[in-house]
């Protein structure tokens, strides 16, 4: 080891300090949703190939399976959580500038928005006239419109614990990755409830 | 080694709640390889029992449903709790250290991902005592694996199960990704990464992309079983050839998730062994990544005989995927062409590495040609074929790993006799097991059966397989004696035993929890043989 001291160097700056772009836990969030976006195009996949093979879509034979003249309640919902992305982007906006208390109340709007929306998910599940047993067209709406609410439910607990944070005042301009890597999650789960909507209502 | 004083001493660092809390990626990867121990036992006495089974005709010792269960959960436990974990464990322990890293990026999330892995295994085999395991083979194609032919709690466990593993997987590769591109010494470029590191990377980005197209499968098989969807079901409109799209776009790269950490392992190793530098470094990481790019364009020919995919596409990709490989081929030949070579156990194994793969390679390509797929598509010539890849393969390059880093894991060399010894037994047990099953398999006879009619004429072959099959499970006896003795009195290792290229030999044995007091200079990709050989240029702090 002696031999090596000369041209050696301490390792403090090993730790990744003092490094320029994103943080850890930024870059960590994006890989995962790398892994997301996988999934639900497991997901999607299935979903294509049913709805191709199955020839008239929806399937004939269950007047419950018309969607698209129910759009109403939905696009209310939709643009209550493309709200919440905003709302949630404002939150980044503002812990940025430094400003906590505006980034709590930003938080505090995307968490009621997130809620809203997961119980008008829960209200339109009992008033649909199909189950997830009801042949491929049950399966395939529930399994992505339930993975789609599981996520939005885990996105609502990431903006909780940001929320609780931010109220002890653990947040500023300069540390608030978990902030970033919350709202860029949280801009993913909108993201993939507007591919659904309209897969789903529209074409 | 003056800064050895300088460090406090060892306070409770061995007692068993600091193993069982610990966020320190040394102890977590040894947590793995404790682990995969474990479950090599319990996958490799699974295997026994078929090969028991297997030695004659007629039915001996099991029924057909407990030597289905034994198949499907041997091939489940080797694969997803014994040569991935058994990677991870290499991965965990050696990449922050070769990075110049304190740690890994997050060293919680890497102790969840280690801590879901036995949770798993245990909801896995609980189906042993709870009523049945999985018996739906591996790939649990529907409806083989449909309420109504598995009814019993074994699949649903297995589901379950391997979802939970697949979580710790997509964990563990968030978490090397970040380490790679955020936690390397100053100095350490991408490409000054040594291999090992490399062949991680590209591992993860795999695990990333793929893992969870397996979870939404088995999502949609666990909706299919316990609450009446039709994802996979074509009485109710779903499609059988769905799944097997789907878990072979995960299981096809899961392949090269399980061969490209190993071939990182030998890339470290061979050079060392032939003191040269690894020929062609960058062809070697363009090669690995031109095999996880391609990995994800060959999925299908497992499905040929479907009749439900573009077969002259997946062939010809099936083809292509041999390229880089053989350059890596090359590129391991000519690393110890002319070298001075040598035969320590590690390169042994490493040798044997590259023996055993060059079979699993050419008789993998030699099936991607469609009629010789239909000929030999689901008989003995593809258990011959993913056991040369992943034994020959992987589990040949985790020992290479295993005797060339216990020194710096344990401080402690391993014995050579006894390692020698536990090369040649394992070398010889898988030829005989394996190389027969290329003669079954093309006399004809079938994968997944119990029995086999006496006048078929397998029966030697198969007799020869079950006595190679024992011989592997034996050599793996002076294997664990080898590692008792020597964490009792083995020879000291010192820092740098083997004389070695890479950051790793640059602190003690075993690290301290920090890994370094001080970094050489790094200016190559061999950043000790410049410190040895005074190469090391200008200091870069």
């Amino acid at each position: 080891m002696s031999a090596l001291t000369p041209a050696a160097h301490e390792t403090s700056h090993a730790a990744g300090r003092g490094k320029k772009g994103l943080g850890n836990p930024v870059l960590g969030m994006l890989l995962f949703i790398v892994s997301e976006i996988m999934f639900f195009a497991g997901l999607f996949a299935a979903y294509f190939n049913l709805r191709t093979s199955t020839g008239t879509w929806p399937p004939a034979g269950n007047g419950a399976f018309e969607l698209h003249g129910e759009i109403l309640f939905p696009a209310v919902m939709t643009s209550l959580l493309v709200l919440s992305s905003v709302t949630c982007q404002f939150a980044v906006w503002r812990i940025r500038a430094g400003d906590r208390k505006g980034m709590n109340r930003a938080l505090l709007a995307t968490v009621i928005l997130g809620v809203i929306f997961l119980c008008g998910q829960a209200y339109d599940y009992t008033q649909l006239g199909f189950g997830i047993a009801d042949g491929v067209f049950g399966s395939t709406f529930y399994v992505l419109t339930g993975f789609h609410g599981a996520h939005v439910l885990g996105g609502v607990l990431m903006l909780s614990v940001c929320l609780y944070r931010g109220g002890l005042g653990q947040f500023s301009a300069e540390h608030h990755d978990m902030v970033e890597a919350t709202s860029i999650y949280w801009h993913f789960v909108d993201v993939v409830w507007i591919l659904l909507f309209t897969l789903i209502y529209i074409v | 080694m003056a800064t050895t004083a300088l460090r406090p001493a060892a306070r409770s660092g061995t007692g068993i709640y600091e193993w069982l809390t610990t966020t320190d990626h040394k102890k977590i990867g040894i947590l793995y390889m404790i682990s995969s121990f474990v479950f090599l036992a319990i996958g490799g006495l699974l295997a026994l029992g078929v090969r028991a089974e297997l030695a004659q005709p007629g039915l001996q010792f099991l029924d057909e449903s407990t030597y289905n269960q034994l198949f499907t959960m041997h091939a489940t436990i080797m694969i997803f709790w014994v040569i991935i974990p058994f990677l991870g464990a290499i991965g965990n322990y050696v990449v922050p250290l070769q990075l110049g890293a304190p740690d890994m990026a997050f060293p919680r999330i890497n102790a969840l991902s280690f801590w879901l892995i036995p949770f798993a295994g245990i909801i896995v085999l609980s189906g042993f005592v709870l009523g049945g395991a999985a018996d739906a083979g591996w790939t649990a194609y529907p409806p083989v694996s449909s309420i109504k032919y598995s009814p019993g709690p074994g699949m649903n466990l297995w589901i379950m199960g391997l979802i939970l593993i697949g979580t710790s997987s997509i964990l563990g590769a968030v978490n090397f990704l970040v380490t790679i591109f955020r936690m390397r010494a100053p100095g350490m470029t991408l490409f000054r990464m040594p291999i090992l590191t490399w062949t991680v990377l590209v591992t993860a980005v795999l695990v990333l992309m793929a893992t969870p197209v397996l979870t939404s499968a088995l999502i949609m098989l666990f909706i299919d079983r316990n609450f009446g969807g039709s994802f996979f079901d074509p009485a109710t409109g779903g499609s059988a050839i769905l799944w097997q799209n789907i878990f072979w776009f995960y299981s096809h790269p899961a392949v090269y998730i399980m061969v490209l950490p190993a071939m990182g392992v030998i890339s470290e190793i061979l050079p060392v062994f032939s003191r040269k530098p690894l020929f062609g470094y960058k062809a070697f990481v363009f090669a690995t990544a031109g095999i996880g790019a391609l990995g994800f364009s060959v999925w299908a020919h497992h499905m040929f005989t479907t009749g439900g995919v573009f077969l002259p596409f997946f062939s010809i990709m099936t083809f292509f995927i041999a390229i880089p490989t053989g350059v890596k081929m090359f590129n391991w030949v000519a690393t110890m062409w002319r070298g001075q070579l040598i035969f320590s156990t590690p390169m042994l194994f490493a040798i044997g590495f590259l023996s055993m793969f060059l079979i699993g390679g050419i008789n993998g390509v030699f099936s991607a040609p469609v009629p010789v797929d239909y000929a030999i598509h689901a008989t003995y010539w593809i258990v011959a074929h993913i056991h040369y890849v992943l034994f020959g393969g992987s589990f040949l390059g985790i020992m290479a790993g295993l005797y060339f880093y216990f020194p710096k894991m344990t401080g402690k060399m391993l014995d050579e006799r006894l390692g020698k010894i536990h090369f040649v037994l394992m070398y010889v047990g898988l030829n005989l097991t394996f190389m027969p099953m290329h003669l079954l398999g093309l006399s004809g006879m079938p994968r997944r059966i119990a029995d086999y009619s006496p006048t078929a004429g397998w029966n030697d072959l198969n007799l020869i397989a079950t006595i190679g099959g024992f011989t592997i499970g034996a050599s793996l006896l002076p294997l664990l004696w080898n590692i008792y003795i020597s964490l009792r009195n083995g020879k000291a290792a010192g820092d740098d035993p083997w004389e070695a290229n890479t950051l790793e030999w640059a602190t003690s044995s075993p690290p301290p929890a920090w890994n370094f007091d001080r970094l050489p200079a790094i200016t190559s990709e061999r950043p000790l043989f410049d410190a040895r050989h005074g190469r090391s240029g200008k200091d870069h702090a």
